[in-house]
């Protein structure tokens, strides 16, 4: 048995559902990534996932027990998460940011051992800020601090790791470098990981187990160059597309047909579906608010959420 | 990782604060901020010879080495009671108000993360001379009813600001509104108590609303220093967890913060602190915002800094007596109008480089 599944959870906020009946397996050793358009229940099932957010019906077994049922600290020595929004707090430096992984580890007579210095040197080593290490967090750029909160989630030393589209505001270069590192991550260090991302040629480049997402449900799942079809494309994204072999990796590469070949309804669906396909996680708060990683009003993310999926 | 490096380790360093850490052969470890454990005991050193100078400033002064001569016993019987029961009293209800101020207002700011989320913005302060209020001019209370009033204000509104503001959990903005709501409709019931109050009970309101320390005995000090022997602590355990929820809080959640929970036993003895601070000597304005500030400004930490603000409190309001006495004679102003002018001119330096740096 695998060691992280959604057994037939039902999600949601308040009185909104966001997915029903909703059954996920994270095959143990995998590079899952989650993949669907916006409002689809992606980041809410990771959130479930990562114990975030209880189900309302259902449950989310780590090992074979329902994960609310141990001790936070133990879950989190398990399982660990980037999640959408982070705040580094006002001047801390990238050390001590880093550092704070460790806490799921530590107690209040046990606050710093010399095990933890060394897991946060090897964390801060293996994502490349360890030159950084005494720069304040936010003077970085994106690409940097986002570098900064992997080294926090690696120091947790969890053998699953859950990422809520940690390549958001990333330029092109970034958000290949974080893939790499996640891709590293998964391949040297042997660990699980979970991620949800918004591109879908990344997702099928990078994921060894892919899981699409729409309105709740899942459509497909498996290996992207079994699963990604021009077919599946269009069902998920209301999209009509070629899916050729990426020239670098071989990999489904999904090529949008020109306007002209979608025709009025197409372009109509498109509008429906893909138009907004980034719009949803905010635009530009980071050059306002560089200390926060995502919609700038730290808590409202959870509420942008539901808002987007009531859309 | 195919990213050049050279760039940023190419400029220079700016020094975090250096982080000692302690450790056992048991494999016990405790981490102390030089700088911030520097602070507090200076902190502490200022506010122990601050509160010596106040406990000889009065209408028969005492010096210096006389004060320290008889609270170690050897002063003679007349400045025995003038030091024993008459000052300090006042000295350390000071102390302990400016303790649990500084404590309260650095956890309100830390969970709301907001510098402005302090008790006395949130209404807390108005809730407890709400409580004081109804008690001397509806009920017609005792000194002690009116303490017990305050504290029983107080605790309603941090308890109605507190579920007013729950929605899945207890988040910053909507904290910081629902309480700035709660103390404008806490400060239209106080207008309104205080226009059906005779002569001497506005007067007796009045001098209540400002803060003050005068008079204050062994009676105020007792049920404050129990207070914080249980709640400080409860607070300081908390105050590892609090750091992470600064980061958020899925952030906190992943790490195994048990983040309502913490919250809510933070908040708890916040609001606690608060009540029973202000019970003690009114709304002494502004030194909930200002103390965890400025302890934060000195130790250049991230995180709550509960310890520093504390230290910070506590010298303050004794500075401030002391100076308000020095000033303008033994206990003709409040120390709470000195504070509230203070903090007052430091709030607004405090919006105006907020707003420059785009926090709010």
């Amino acid at each position: 048995m695998n060691r992280l599944i959604a057994d037939d959870v039902t999600l949601g906020y308040d009185q909104r559902v966001i997915a029903e009946q909703l059954s996920v397996e994270i095959p143990d050793n995998s590079f899952t990534v989650i993949v669907g358009p916006n409002a689809c229940g992606k980041s809410t099932l990771l959130r479930a996932l990562s114990r975030m957010l209880k189900p309302s019906r259902g449950r989310v077994l780590l090992d074979g027990e329902v994960i609310q049922s141990y001790p936070a600290k133990k879950v989190a020595r398990t399982l660990g998460l980037l999640p959408q929004s982070s705040i580094a707090p006002d001047g801390i430096t990238v050390g001590d940011l880093v550092a704070r992984g460790r806490y799921p580890h530590q107690g209040l007579l046990r606050q710093w051992s010399a095990e933890d210095e060394r897991v946060v040197r090897e964390s801060m080593a293996s994502t490349g800020v360890e030159a950084l290490a005494d720069r304040p967090v936010d003077e970085l750029s994106g690409g940097q601090r986002q570098r900064v909160w992997i080294a926090m989630a690696l120091a947790q030393q969890t053998p699953l790791l859950l990422l809520d589209e940690p390549t958001t505001f990333l330029d092109i270069q970034h958000q290949i470098d974080v893939l790499d590192l996640c891709a590293e991550l998964h391949e040297d260090q042997g660990r699980t990981l979970v991620a949800v991302l918004h591109d879908l040629n990344h997702a099928a480049r990078y994921a060894t187990h892919l899981i699409a997402l729409r309105d709740g449900k899942v459509l497909a799942e498996g290996a992207p160059a079994e699963i990604v079809t021009a077919e599946l494309v269009e069902r998920l994204f209301g999209l009509r597309c070629q899916v050729i072999d990426d020239p670098e990796t071989g990999t489904p590469l999904v090529v949008p047909a020109a306007r002209s070949a979608r025709g009025a309804a197409g372009k109509a669906r498109a509008r429906e579906h893909g138009e907004d396909a980034g719009a949803g996680t905010g635009t530009g708060p980071l050059t306002k608010k560089p200390a926060v990683r995502d919609s700038g009003v730290e808590d409202d993310a959870v509420k942008d959420d539901v808002v987007k999926d009531n859309v | 990782m195919k990213t050049p490096r050279n760039g940023p380790a190419a400029r220079p360093v700016r020094k975090g604060p250096p982080v000692k850490s302690l450790r056992t052969r048991g494999g016990l470890s405790v981490r102390v901020e030089a700088r911030s454990a520097l602070v507090v005991l200076l902190l502490l050193l200022a506010a122990l010879a601050a509160s010596v100078v106040l406990i000889g400033t009065g209408d028969y002064p005492i010096g210096f080495a006389d004060v320290v001569r008889t609270l170690l016993g050897e002063g003679n019987p007349g400045q025995e009671f003038i030091v024993n029961d008459l000052r300090l009293p006042r000295v350390l209800v000071a102390l302990l108000v400016g303790a649990a101020l500084g404590l309260g207002g650095a956890v309100f700011q830390s969970v709301s993360r907001n510098p402005l989320g302090s008790p006395d913005i949130l209404g807390l302060g108005q809730g407890s001379t709400a409580g004081a209020l109804f008690t001397i001019v509806v009920l017609g209370g005792s000194a002690t009813q009116v303490t017990l009033g305050a504290l029983a204000g107080g605790l309603l509104t941090g308890a109605a600001i507190y579920l007013l503001a729950w929605k899945r959990g207890v988040h910053g903005y909507r904290f910081v509104l629902v309480g700035i709501g709660a103390a404008a409709i806490v400060t239209a019931v106080n207008g309104y108590l205080l226009t059906k109050a005779d002569l001497v009970d506005a007067a007796r309101a009045l001098v209540w609303m400002t803060g003050s320390l005068t008079g204050r005995d062994w009676d105020q000090v007792w049920p404050l220093l129990a207070l914080c022997a249980v709640l400080v602590p409860l607070a300081l355990v908390n105050a590892r967890p609090l750091r992470m929820l600064e980061m958020g809080d899925d952030a906190a959640g992943a790490l195994g913060v048990r983040v309502e929970r913490t919250r809510l036993l933070l908040m708890l003895s916040a609001v606690v602190l608060t009540a029973a601070a202000t019970a003690a000597a009114g709304p002494v304005g502004f030194l909930a915002l200002t103390a965890p500030q400025l302890a934060k400004r000195l130790t250049k930490a991230p995180g709550p800094n509960l310890v520093p603000a504390m230290a910070m409190g506590a010298t303050l309001l004794v500075v401030a007596d002391w100076s308000s006495q020095r000033i303008f004679g033994a206990d003709q102003l409040p120390v709470g109008v000195l504070t509230g002018v203070l903090g007052g001119a430091y709030l607004l330096w405090l919006l105006v480089t907020e707003r420059r740096a785009g926090r709010i």
